[in-house]
């Protein structure tokens, strides 16, 4: 098990060098705007650029562009610095980190346990109004994109704005250690509005799946020797989580993406928001740096959920 | 027969399953009894009904929405009409049941002792320390050796017939009355199938339960049956002692079943008789005898008149459903059992007229 996590790790660290070459050339060849112009104010002399280009490093190959930065990251860990602000691309990251783990790693949390129980609810009550209107809101929750279902949420509950006035607008986060109950009040909307989406996808994978177990043949052994339905359903559900658990690894991806939407539309300083700024502003080093976490973050989740799937499945572990 | 009284008797059971091509008759009115601590074998091709009679008799049909009618008498009470909640305590307590593959009735994700404990905690009050020690007793029983280690091991970490075992162990974890055995060595090799059905022989002589054993397998009830029904589309078509029905069958379907399995015996150039055709739908099933499409005995009224299981005459244990006159019957099997074809059969006993 040892070996196998050590050699998951190092095909992370070769994902991770892939991934920042992709995002240096990407950020070269499509037409973002160059850094240099940007910062050189309203109608720049051509020396101004060159000189800008001098001081960020933009004038040397791209390929020598690339391997300061690795040694940067690997000797150092160090990101670089913001081209606007000077910022320490670490240090921007570490203090907006918390604001976008509390985000995601909550909306996790409601996204696995509201999408299993909905969806076991669903398979145990097949085709009646119940699973209907689950597997309806499922579908319509699917369909939205969260930004728009961020809004009509502010619109309907949000104290400023909203028509019942019940739970805190955009921009009210505050961080846990400074106030834990304002910290959850502000996130309830946030949470639930990235949530959705991927609830919904695993309310109907989980009643599926459920479906599937509860037409087996050892559920049919539980319910012969006598056990007790809440029991039967318990062994179904042991098994139909699998296959889904495999999927949490991917998902991540897609709740990291929803993050910048959310935290933009809740006005949460977080990550996303400042990597939605720096893309629009050529920003080059933040971008590169929560590229880079971003990653990072998807390939650890999916090195765990891996360990994780061989605890669940004991023919897996073995084999 | 044994004239005690019976353990199980299941009455005109009918089941009718509702589907989008129309109702599924997979039991269509049988009866038959079990006494303690005999055996009873019900034979039949896939798709007889002999597993839907079983599961119904533990109301392991009614969530698939089944209609049932009829009567499934044990120890005075009428199955069918107990609780859900009443039912449940009988299951895996008073009537147990094992399964044809042993592989896919067990939870492939828990430990073999957590679905033994789990199986006599449902009946039991006992501590989960004493409910281990009962699942490391009966995997000795059952014969797997070293029980205390593989306790803790996973179903696909056993062998097929040890799987089987696991099975057998799980249902006896409360010693019941009555044994369902569903096609239990089907998915084994021929040599653990032996082993498997002299284990529960054994078990049967020392635990002292009854037995109803579901198979398609003549060999197998031909090894463990005190008693044998045959089944062939929802119905019983003849039943008898073990003894009696190899000795001397009254149906033809029966005929058929024994001509077609090979016997060492036999001279290697008696060719096996195939009986002709395909089990019948259960939606539309034949008029008249269900068998007569398929028989080669058929008398032209045999599909208008559907005979009823009525005793052999002279031999009142032995009950057949067939529209076939008993003399003749007894001279086709005559000619059938000196290596005669169905064809040659009929001709030398000529054209059989039904009893009128």
């Amino acid at each position: 098990m040892l070996r196998y996590i050590i050699r998951r790790l190092l095909i992370g660290v070769l994902i991770l060098v892939i991934v920042c070459a992709l995002t240096f050339v990407f950020f070269r060849v499509l037409p973002t705007g160059n850094p240099a112009l940007l910062r050189a104010g309203r109608d720049p002399q051509p020396k101004l650029i060159k000189e800008i280009e001098g001081v960020l490093g933009l004038n040397k190959p791209l390929i020598v562009q690339f391997w300061d930065y690795m040694k940067q990251f690997f000797l150092h860990l160090n990101l670089g610095y913001s081209y606007y602000s000077q910022e320490s691309v670490k240090a921007l990251i570490t203090e907006r980190l918390p604001a976008t783990l509390s985000l995601t790693v909550g909306a996790a949390v409601l996204w696995v346990l509201g999408g299993l129980s909905v969806g076991i609810i669903s398979a145990l009550r097949r085709h009646t109004i119940v699973d209907r209107l689950s597997m309806g809101s499922a579908l319509l929750l699917l369909s939205v994109p969260e930004f728009w279902l961020g809004f009509v949420f502010l619109l309907l509950f949000a104290n400023d704005i909203g028509k019942l006035k019940i739970l805190p607008g955009a921009g009210s986060y505050v961080g846990l250690t400074y106030d834990p109950w304002k910290w959850f009040t502000s996130l309830i909307m946030p949470w639930i509005v990235l949530a959705s989406g991927g609830a919904a996808v695993y309310a109907r994978l989980m009643r599926s799946s459920l479906s599937e177990t509860m037409r087996e043949d050892y559920i049919r052994t539980a319910r012969a020797k006598g056990l007790r339905e809440r029991l039967v359903v318990r062994q179904g559900v042991r098994s139909a989580v699998n296959p889904i658990v495999t999927l949490l690894g991917l998902e991540i991806g897609v709740l990291l993406g929803g993050a910048i939407l959310v935290e933009t539309v809740f006005n949460i300083p977080g990550i996303g928001v400042e990597n939605f700024k720096a893309i629009q502003s050529s920003d080059f080093p933040v971008v590169q740096g929560t590229v880079l976490l971003a990653s990072a973050f998807i390939i650890v989740a999916n090195i765990v959920v891996d360990i994780a799937y061989a605890y669940l499945d004991p023919r897996v572990r073995y084999s | 027969m044994s004239a005690a009284e019976p353990l199980l008797r299941v009455e005109d059971l009918r089941v009718e399953f509702p589907s989008e091509d129309g109702v599924v008759h997979a039991v269509d009115g049988i009866t038959y009894q079990v006494f303690p601590g005999r055996t009873l074998g019900i034979v039949g091709e896939s798709g007889s009904g002999k597993t839907v009679s079983s599961l119904t008799a533990l109301g392991l049909t009614r969530r698939q929405g089944a209609l049932i009618s009829g009567r499934i008498l044990f120890d005075g009470q009428d199955l069918l009409t107990l609780s859900e909640e009443k039912m449940r305590a009988i299951r895996g307590n008073d009537i147990a049941m094992i399964f044809q593959d042993p592989l896919s009735s067990l939870h492939p994700l828990y430990k073999v002792g957590r679905q033994l404990t789990e199986a006599v905690r449902a009946h039991r009050d006992v501590s989960k320390a004493a409910a281990r020690a009962r699942a490391v007793e009966l995997l000795g029983l059952v014969g797997i050796p070293d029980s205390v280690r593989r306790v803790d091991q996973y179903p696909h970490e056993f062998s097929g017939g040890m799987r089987q075992r696991v099975m057998i162990a799980m249902a006896l974890a409360n010693e019941p009355k009555l044994l369902f055995a569903d096609e239990p060595t089907t998915a084994l090799d021929v040599t653990v199938q032996a082993q498997i059905l002299a284990l529960m022989e054994r078990l049967q002589r020392e635990l002292g339960m009854a037995i109803v054993i579901i198979t398609h397998d003549l060999g197998v009830v031909a090894e463990m049956a005190d008693d044998i029904a045959v089944m062939y589309a929802g119905r019983i078509v003849e039943t008898a002692s073990a003894v009696r029905l190899f000795a001397a069958p009254e149906h033809p379907y029966t005929w058929g079943l024994l001509k077609s399995i090979p016997r060492l015996d036999a001279p290697r150039d008696e060719d096996l008789v195939p009986i002709p055709g395909t089990p019948p739908s259960l939606i539309n099933p034949p008029s008249g005898c269900h068998f007569h499409p398929r028989c080669p005995y058929s008398q032209p009224d045999h599909e208008r008149i559907d005979p009823a299981l009525e005793p052999v005459p002279e031999e009142p244990q032995h009950h057949v459903a067939c529209l076939l006159e008993s003399g003749v019957r007894r001279s086709l099997w005559a000619q059938l059992r000196e290596g005669n074809t169905p064809e040659q059969a009929l001709a030398a006993v000529g054209p059989a007229e039904p009893a009128a």
